[in-house]
C-alpha cells in the first residue's frame, strides 16, 4: 500500500501501521467494498486536513455516543477524536457554557459549506420546541442553523432518525427526527438503540474517502448495513424453520436457544445488521437476540417502542404452520390380547347367529319336502 | 306371470304391509345398547380426536371406520342399487315386493358410511367444503366419491319417502312423489355406479402402495361388479333374516330366480379378476406363503363357492343353499376390499395397525344401529312384501 505512514501516524492513532490497514479493510468489508476500498479509505484518515465535525446532542440520552465510546478496534474512541476535529460534542469536549458555543459558531463558519452535522436525539416541535434547549436556543432552531452549512447530516440512533422512543404515543413534547426537520438536504439516518457504532464509522469513512454517502434506502438508511432482515440472519433461523420456539422466559426450549418468535421477537420485521456485525467485538452471539432476547426492532419506526416486546411480529414471508410433525411418530401398535378377543368375541357371535338362521332355514326346508313328499303321496 | 308384472302396483295397492310387533325386545334392546356404546365413542372421537380412540397412524390412515364402515359398508348397502337395476331398468316388475326392503337396508348402510366418513375425516368442521363450488376439485376421486355418497344417502331417503306417506296416509302426496320418481331412480343408479367404480379408482390412486394382488387399472370395474353382486345377495341374505326374524314365510321363488343374475356376475368378476392377475403376470405372487397370497383364496374360493352351488339350478330352489350361497359371496367381497385396503396395503416396515378395542365396538354399534333401525321401521312402516302377496308367489 503506498500511504504515507510516520511515526507521528503511529502516535497519533496509537497503534501500528499493521493494525490501522487491518482496521481499514475491516471496515470496507463491513460495508461490503472491497480492499482497495481500505486503501482509499486509510489515505483519507491519515490525510492532514482534519474535516470538522458538529455533534449535537438534542432529546436524547447519550446512548449513541456511549456506544461510539465502546467501539474498541482498535480504541476507536481515539481514531475517531483524531481522524476528524470533532470541534463540538456536549458529552467529550472540555469547555462548557457560552464558551463551547462560540467554539461550535466559530467551526461552523470557519468549516461553511464543509463541515459533518451529526444529530443525536429526537428534536421536539410542541409547544414552539421549548422542551429542549441549549443557550437558550431550541433545539429546532439549532438544527436549522447547523444544518444550513452542512456538506453532510448523519442522524444517529433512533431518537434522531424518527424520534424514537420519546416519540412513543402519545408523545407528549411533539418531538420528531432530523428528517422530518431539514428537507433541503438529504440526511443519512443509522437508526438503533443504540445503533452499532461501525454502521456510524462506516458511513463518515466512505463520505470522507469517496466525498459522497453511500447508497440509501427509502428512509435514508446505508443499504449495506439496513438492506436486510434479521429473521434471514438470524443464527436461531434454523429452530424457526423447524418449529422450535421458546415459549416462555426460562423454559427448556429458551435455554436451549431455540428461536425467540413466540416470545415476541421483531426479528421477522426488522432490517438491521445485528446477527451479522454483532456488538461490543466480543465475538459470537453478543447481540440481543444470541444473548436470549427478543428483537424489539429498534431500527424500525412504528415497530421499536411502540409494538409491544411480547407482541408477535408480523412475518413478511413464511409463517410457521400451527402444528409440526413429530421426529419420531407414533408407529402404531398390532394386536392386543383386548382387542383381538373383542374381534374373536363379534366374530363368533356371527358365526353363531348365522348357523342359527342356517338351522332354523335347514329345519323349515325338510318341512316343506315332507309336506310335499305327503302330498306327493295322498 | 305375477299379479306385480303389471304396471298397476305404481298405485298404492297393499303391496308392502307393516310387520307390527312390540318394539322393545330383548334383540332390539341389545342393539340400543351397543348403539349407544358406538355413539358415546364417536362422541369422544369428535371431541378429543382419533387418536384418543382408534389406532390409525400417518402409516395407516385408513382403519376399520372407513375400510369396514364405508368400503365394505357401503357395498353391503348396495340391495336398493342392485334392485333398482334389476326392476326399474330390466324391467322385472317381478321382483318389486323386495325393491322396499332392500332399500331400507341400503339407506342405513349408505347413512352410517356418511357418518363414519365424517368422523374419520380429521377436520371434520371443513366438511361443508366438499359441497362448497368454490372448494371443489372435479379432479380429486375422493371428492367425486364424498359428493356422490352424500347425494345418495339423500336420494335414496327421498326413494324411500312413499313407505313413510303410505302409512300416513297422504294418498296425494304419495301420486305427487311418484310423478318424480322416475327422476329419484335414475339418480339412483348413476350415483352409485360413479361411487362404487370411484372407491376401486381411489385404491389405483395409492399407487405401488398396493399389492400386485390387487392393485390395477381394472379395480374401478370390479368394484363396481361387486357392488351389484353383493347387493343382489344381500337381498337373499336379508329375506332369508327377516323370515326367520319375523316368522314369516320364506320367499325363495323369487330369490332363486334373481340368483341367476349372481351367477353371472360372479362369473364375469372371476374371468375379470383372475385374468387380470394372469395377464400381469402376478400370478406367482399368489402361490407365496404369506397373508396376502393366503388371503387371495380365501377370496377366491368365498366367490367360486356360491358360484358352483347357484350353478345348478335346482340348488338355488333349495334355501339352505341359496342362504349359504349368498352368506359366502358376502363374505367373499367385504374380503376383497378389505383385502385390497387394509391387507394389501404395503407399508414401509416398523408401521402396524390393528383396530383398537373402541375402534371395533364403533364399528359394531354401527351395525347394530343399522339393523336396529331396519327392524323398527320394518315393524312401524309398510316396508316388508305383505304376506297374502308373499303367500301367492310360495304357493305358485
Amino acid at each position: 500500500m503506498s500511504i504515507t505512514w510516520g511515526r507521528e501516524s503511529a502516535a497519533r492513532l496509537g497503534m501500528s501501521r499493521r493494525e490501522f490497514l487491518g482496521f481499514c479493510t475491516a471496515m470496507a468489508a463491513s460495508m461490503g467494498l472491497s480492499a482497495v476500498a481500505g486503501e482509499a479509505m486509510a489515505e483519507a484518515i491519515l490525510a492532514p486536513r482534519r474535516p470538522a465535525v458538529i455533534w449535537l446532542a438534542l432529546q436524547e440520552c447519550t446512548g449513541c455516543t456511549e456506544s461510539m465510546l465502546r467501539a474498541e478496534h482498535p480504541t476507536l474512541e481515539k481514531l475517531i477524536l483524531e481522524i476528524i476535529s470533532l470541534d463540538y460534542n456536549e458529552a467529550l469536549m472540555a469547555g462548557a457554557g457560552h464558551q463551547a458555543e462560540a467554539a461550535r459558531r466559530a467551526s461552523m463558519a470557519a468549516n461553511h459549506g464543509k463541515y459533518v452535522l451529526v444529530l443525536e436525539g429526537a428534536i421536539p416541535e410542541k409547544d414552539g420546541g421549548i422542551y429542549c434547549k441549549i443557550g437558550g436556543q431550541t433545539a429546532k432552531a439549532m438544527v436549522l442553523e447547523a444544518a444550513a452549512g452542512a456538506a453532510a447530516v448523519i442522524a444517529i440512533g433512533s431518537c434522531a432518525s424518527w424520534g424514537g422512543m420519546p416519540s412513543t404515543p402519545p408523545n407528549p413534547t411533539g418531538c420528531v427526527g432530523a428528517p422530518s426537520i431539514i428537507k433541503d438536504k438529504p440526511v443519512v439516518t443509522i437508526p438503533g438503540c443504540p445503533p452499532n457504532p461501525y454502521n456510524f464509522l462506516s458511513t463518515v469513512v466512505h463520505f470522507l474517502t469517496f466525498g459522497k454517502l453511500p447508497e440509501l434506502d427509502h428512509l435514508g438508511r446505508p443499504k449495506f448495513a439496513y438492506s436486510r432482515l434479521i429473521h434471514e440472519n438470524c443464527e436461531r433461523r434454523a429452530h424457526f424453520d423447524n418449529g422450535r420456539f421458546a415459549m416462555e422466559f426460562g423454559d427448556a426450549g429458551h435455554r436451549a436457544g431455540y428461536c425467540l418468535y413466540r416470545l415476541g421477537c421483531k426479528g421477522p420485521e426488522t432490517y438491521a445488521n445485528c446477527p451479522s456485525i454483532l456488538f461490543g467485538d466480543v465475538g459470537s452471539g453478543s447481540w440481543p437476540v444470541g444473548t436470549g432476547h427478543p428483537c424489539i426492532g429498534c431500527t424500525e419506526q412504528h415497530v421499536g417502542f411502540e409494538k409491544p416486546i411480547h407482541a408477535l411480529a408480523a412475518l413478511a414471508g413464511q409463517t410457521p404452520p400451527a402444528t409440526y410433525p413429530r421426529i419420531v411418530e407414533e408407529q402404531g401398535q398390532g394386536a392386543t390380547l383386548a382387542s383381538a378377543g373383542v374381534l374373536v368375541a363379534v366374530a363368533a357371535a356371527a358365526a353363531g347367529g348365522g348357523g342359527m338362521v342356517m338351522h332354523n332355514i335347514g329345519k323349515r326346508e325338510a318341512e316343506s319336502e315332507r309336506d310335499t313328499r305327503r302330498e306327493e303321496g295322498k | 306371470m305375477t299379479p306385480f308384472s303389471s304396471p298397476r302396483v305404481l298405485r298404492p295397492s297393499g303391496e308392502h304391509s307393516p310387520v307390527g310387533g312390540r318394539l322393545l325386545t330383548p334383540v332390539t334392546a341389545v342393539l340400543g345398547l351397543l348403539g349407544l356404546v358406538s355413539l358415546f365413542i364417536l362422541a369422544v372421537r369428535l371431541v378429543y380426536g382419533l387418536g384418543a380412540v382408534t389406532n390409525i397412524n400417518d402409516g395407516y390412515t385408513w382403519g376399520t371406520w372407513i375400510v369396514l364402515d364405508v368400503m365394505v359398508g357401503t357395498a353391503f348397502a348396495c340391495g336398493g342399487y342392485a334392485m333398482t337395476v334389476l326392476v326399474y331398468i330390466n324391467n322385472n316388475w317381478e321382483y318389486h315386493p323386495l325393491v322396499r326392503p332392500a332399500l331400507l337396508t341400503s339407506v342405513f348402510g349408505y347413512t352410517l358410511g356418511g357418518v363414519a366418513i365424517f368422523v374419520d375425516v380429521g377436520r371434520y368442521w371443513n366438511g361443508w367444503a366438499v359441497f362448497h363450488p368454490a372448494y371443489a376439485q372435479p379432479n380429486s376421486v375422493m371428492w367425486e366419491v364424498a359428493l356422490c355418497i352424500t347425494l345418495y344417502v339423500g336420494v335414496m331417503w327421498l326413494e324411500f319417502t312413499p313407505a313413510i306417506l303410505e302409512k300416513a296416509g297422504k294418498i296425494i302426496w304419495l301420486r305427487r312423489t311418484r310423478k318424480i320418481m322416475f327422476i329419484l331412480l335414475a339418480f339412483a343408479v348413476l350415483l352409485p355406479s360413479m361411487h362404487q367404480s370411484g372407491l376401486g379408482m381411489v385404491l389405483v390412486a395409492f399407487g405401488d402402495h398396493i399389492h400386485p394382488l390387487w392393485q390395477t387399472n381394472y379395480l374401478p370395474l370390479l368394484f363396481l361388479l361387486t357392488a351389484i353382486a353383493m347387493g343382489f345377495a344381500v337381498v337373499v341374505f336379508e329375506s332369508y333374516l327377516t323370515s326367520h326374524g319375523f316368522r314369516r314365510p320364506m320367499e325363495t321363488p323369487l330369490l332363486a330366480n334373481m340368483s341367476q343374475v349372481m351367477v353371472t356376475l360372479l362369473v364375469i368378476f372371476l374371468c375379470v379378476r383372475l385374468g387380470d392377475v394372469a395377464a400381469r403376470h402376478q400370478f406367482h405372487r399368489a402361490l407365496e406363503l404369506n397373508l396376502q397370497a393366503f388371503c387371495f383364496w380365501c377370496e377366491v374360493i368365498l366367490f367360486l363357492a356360491p358360484l358352483l352351488m347357484l350353478m345348478k339350478p335346482a340348488n338355488r330352489n333349495r334355501p339352505r343353499l341359496l342362504f349359504y350361497a349368498a352368506l359366502c359371496l358376502l363374505q367373499g367381497g367385504a374380503l376383497y376390499r378389505l383385502d385390497a385396503y387394509l391387507i394389501g396395503y404395503e407399508q414401509v416396515p416398523g408401521w402396524h395397525y390393528f383396530p383398537s378395542v373402541p375402534e371395533i365396538l364403533a364399528t359394531l354399534g354401527l351395525v347394530s344401529l343399522e339393523v336396529l333401525g331396519f327392524i323398527v321401521l320394518s315393524k312401524v312402516l309398510p316396508v316388508l312384501p305383505a304376506p297374502h302377496g308373499v303367500a301367492h308367489v310360495n304357493g305358485r
